[in-house]
């Protein structure tokens, strides 16, 4: 795409800002006994209390969610319950996944007023059919009255790489089964396993080329994360997971003039963030937010991250997948690793919309330094005039499929319940 | 709290959209009721394409679009993904192909369904031919393309016109024996002539979901079938609040003490329905009043009888009246209505923080 490359807008954001707390709920199958707002508080107060801050200190609040997974307009208003609202905040929210809101929060950091950023995020991906509501964030005209679903769109994608040889079901099954592996450290996975690519084989399709342990468990839970500022940060955590930079773009609505096999919003986002020259050589690890197998071998082509590169060590959105919190999850895995002293320079990325659609690139390191801070920004959008979402959800994050897979254990519902 | 004493319910959204379609897609609609496929030229000399279904913009530049060519009738399918056991609403009501499909003489491809009859028969690059619904029970939908056909089946060319939005098999979570469904709004009173511009699309939404009501609702929904309010105190702020929610909107803490309170309180707000609308229920006119119960900290809404309207005031006490023990439910229908008990009107002190 010639349009994607055109030079651009020079960095704006020169402050430090990181990443000092998360805390998320474990994802289940069906979170019968709490709504949003009993789900949402337990997980801003960890998130809150392990920093010795409270609501109040928060100079700005952001949440992500969306109103179709549960059928409630303006439910988030209710959410903010969570956080307690009154006297009012400085809040904002997007109708997309949590990691969105994060970049709002990010923008907010840099006007210097504030030092603090609450985000949080939560989704009931169980109460409908996920795979039909999430049909309604395509081009209304053309494709929503088709009732496509979000498993079905993913497996033409699926289709395109393994036609053109690029990666085969096998290669979605090693995904899947190192993703399972990885999440039995994991207590906030949906589902995990120790199966191998060859017993995974076995599992049935849900929509051909994808087999069940290629698509996500459905499932509910809440994410949040607090952000924050310059000297802030470093008062308040020992190892900050500073943001080097961070970007999001969006290709066009129409699917068919897409390259599915690609990802060149993932590969401009994450050169705006920084991931340029040297740097993709210096990351340790990568959250990535691929709801289905395939996704993953995408995004890691198109951000050329090198082998030694751990990919998903949380078990990623295969394992848990709650619409809405997947991709502010991945951030705070991310972060978290970056925390606790396992990694250094980590990358976290967040989706939205159908077959990656739209995707965010953050950068992590436990160096607020410049050494990636800034680095060469382009500007231009991945597929100009393309605009994310229709239907009246704006880019609804990421995709849902089916729940639990042959040989996994865990909380995860029956398998293919949802199929 | 058990299990089985958390309330839920089917819940369904609903809803005909409809939509105005503008130029590019109202012409590209007007063509499939016409039987023809429209696409639209982009760019220009070796970047020039033809991009199907066509946009009001270049997707790649967000350059103004140009002018609509015929693509066409078949083409070839660039990706598929077999559909063994079709969703609600899907084109097609027994197994078939989503597919990707370059018309001739496009250069991008199109979303749409085959009809192929089994996976087996489907193939990158196989060519295929579409299938239109009968030319009077075309609308100027993309529906109006029942589906494509693999080329040289022996399939007919005509299909039977398909139902937006209803059902191939249940949702899920949608109960089986709730059969209703949208009215279908989309279908004409006039057949179309040709060349009649399209200029709205009507899409009929529907989804389908279960509500879970959670802890502290389900308790507040469970007294009003034995007739009293359950509220829930703010551990910090010590306030009461009715419906309880869980949690306190001001401290963001866990509200966790039940509190049962009185089904008396004070009228301290209210407006008088004058105007008919869609679903009234009762006779004109009447009272709508937020109420605000004894020894709670918010009020809530609902009726105001056996008053005339234009008597009801700010500070009237009023009682609820419940529905007999039998008739009630987990909803707040149980209170048929809030009446005056008789007493002297509350002074405004009272009920002044609650406006």
């Amino acid at each position: 795409m010639s349009s994607m490359g055109r030079a651009g807008v020079a960095p704006a954001w020169r402050r430090p800002v990181a990443v000092v707390s998360f805390a998320q709920y474990p994802t289940c199958r069906r979170e019968e006994h709490r709504n949003e707002v009993e789900v949402l508080m337990p997980v801003v107060a960890e998130a809150l209390d392990a920093v010795g801050l409270t609501k109040d200190d928060m100079g700005f609040v952001c949440s992500g969610s969306s109103d179709y997974l549960v059928g409630a307009p303006f439910s988030f208003v209710m959410a903010l319950d969570a956080v307690g609202a009154w006297p009012p905040l400085r809040e904002s929210h997007v109708e997309m996944d949590g990691a969105f809101a994060l970049y709002e929060a990010w923008v907010m950091l840099q006007s210097e007023d504030i030092d603090t950023a609450l985000v949080y995020s939560f989704g009931r991906s169980s109460s409908g059919n996920i795979r039909r509501a999430l049909g309604l964030q395509l081009d209304p005209y053309t494709m929503a009255p088709l009732w496509p679903d979000s498993v079905s769109l993913a497996a033409l994608q699926a289709r395109v790489l393994v036609d053109r040889g690029i990666a085969s079901e096998d290669d979605f099954a090693e995904v899947a089964s190192r993703c399972l592996r990885n999440a039995t450290s994991n207590p906030n996975a949906q589902v995990s396993g120790t199966a191998s690519a060859g017993d995974l084989m076995r599992d049935a399709y849900v929509v051909e080329p994808l087999r069940r342990h290629a698509c996500p468990p459905v499932g509910d839970g809440a994410a949040a994360v607090v952000l924050a500022a310059g000297e802030r940060a470093s008062e308040l955590v020992e190892r900050p997971a500073w943001i080097t930079g961070m970007d999001h773009r969006v290709e066009t609505h129409a699917l068919g003039a897409r390259d599915l096999a690609d990802s060149p919003s993932t590969r401009l986002a994450a050169q705006a963030a920084g991931l340029v020259g040297g740097v993709a050589s210096k990351i340790d690890l990568a959250e990535l937010h691929a709801p289905f197998a395939h996704q993953e071998l995408i995004l890691a082509r198109a951000l050329g991250l090198a082998d030694g590169v751990a990919l998903n060590p949380s078990g990623g959105a295969l394992v848990a997948n709650p619409l809405m919190v997947a991709g502010l999850a991945r951030i705070g895995e991310a972060a978290r690793r970056v925390m606790d002293g396992s990694a250094h320079t980590a990358l976290a990325h967040a989706t939205s919309g159908p077959c990656l659609q739209q995707n965010l690139v953050c950068l992590l390191s436990d160096q607020p330094g410049p050494a990636v801070l800034g680095g060469a920004r382009t500007a231009g959008t991945a597929g100009t005039g393309g605009t994310a979402g229709t239907a009246g959800t704006a880019g609804t994050g990421g995709t849902a499929g089916t729940a639990g897979t042959a040989g996994t254990a865990g909380t995860g519902g029956a398998p293919g319940e949802e199929s | 709290m058990a299990d089985t004493e958390v309330l839920s319910s089917p819940h369904i959204l609903e809803y005909p959209y409809s939509r105005s379609v503008g130029p590019v897609i109202g012409s590209f609609l007007a063509g499939l009721r016409d039987g023809k496929v429209l696409g639209v030229r982009c760019g220009s000399g070796a970047g020039e394409r033809v991009v199907v279904p066509p946009t009001e913009y270049d997707p790649l530049t967000g350059e103004d679009s140009g002018e609509m060519v015929e693509v066409g009738p078949g083409g070839v399918v660039t990706s598929w993904a077999w559909e063994s056991e079709p969703l609600q609403g899907a084109p097609l009501d027994k197994p078939f192909a989503w597919a990707l499909v370059r018309l001739d003489g496009a250069t991008t491809a199109m979303l749409h369904v085959v009809d192929a009859g089994s996976a087996g028969a489907m193939a990158t690059g196989m060519r295929v031919l579409p299938r239109l619904v009968e030319p009077s029970a075309r609308v100027g939908s993309i529906l109006d393309l029942a589906c494509f056909v693999p080329e040289g089946s022996d399939s007919p060319v005509r299909a039977q016109p398909a139902e937006p939005g209803n059902p191939a098999q249940p949702d899920d979570p949608a109960q089986p024996d709730d059969p209703a469904q949208p009215d279908d709004p989309a279908q004409p009173d006039d057949p179309a002539q040709p060349d009649d511009p399209v200029t709205t699309l009507s899409t009929p939404i529907r989804l389908d979901y279960r509500f879970s009501a959670g802890i502290s609702q389900s308790r507040f929904l469970r007294g009003l079938v034995e007739g009293v309010f359950i509220g829930q105190r703010c551990p910090r702020c010590a306030k009461v609040y009715v419906p309880p929610r869980g949690s306190c909107p001001t401290d963001g803490v866990p509200t966790t003490e039940d509190v049962e309170l009185s089904d008396t309180g004070t009228v301290t707000t209210f407006c008088v329905v004058n105007v008919p609308f869609q679903g009234q229920a009762i006779e004109l006119p009447y009272v709508c009043a937020q109420v605000l119960l004894d020894g709670a900290n918010i009020s809530f809404m609902h009726l105001i009888q056996g008053i005339p309207a234009d008597e009801v005031r700010m500070g009237l006490r009023v009682r609820a009246v419940w529905k007999p023990p039998a008739e009630r439910g987990p909803s707040l229908e149980s209170v048929l209505c809030f009446e005056p008990t008789g007493e002297p009107d509350a002074p405004y002190e009272s009920y002044e923080e609650y406006l």
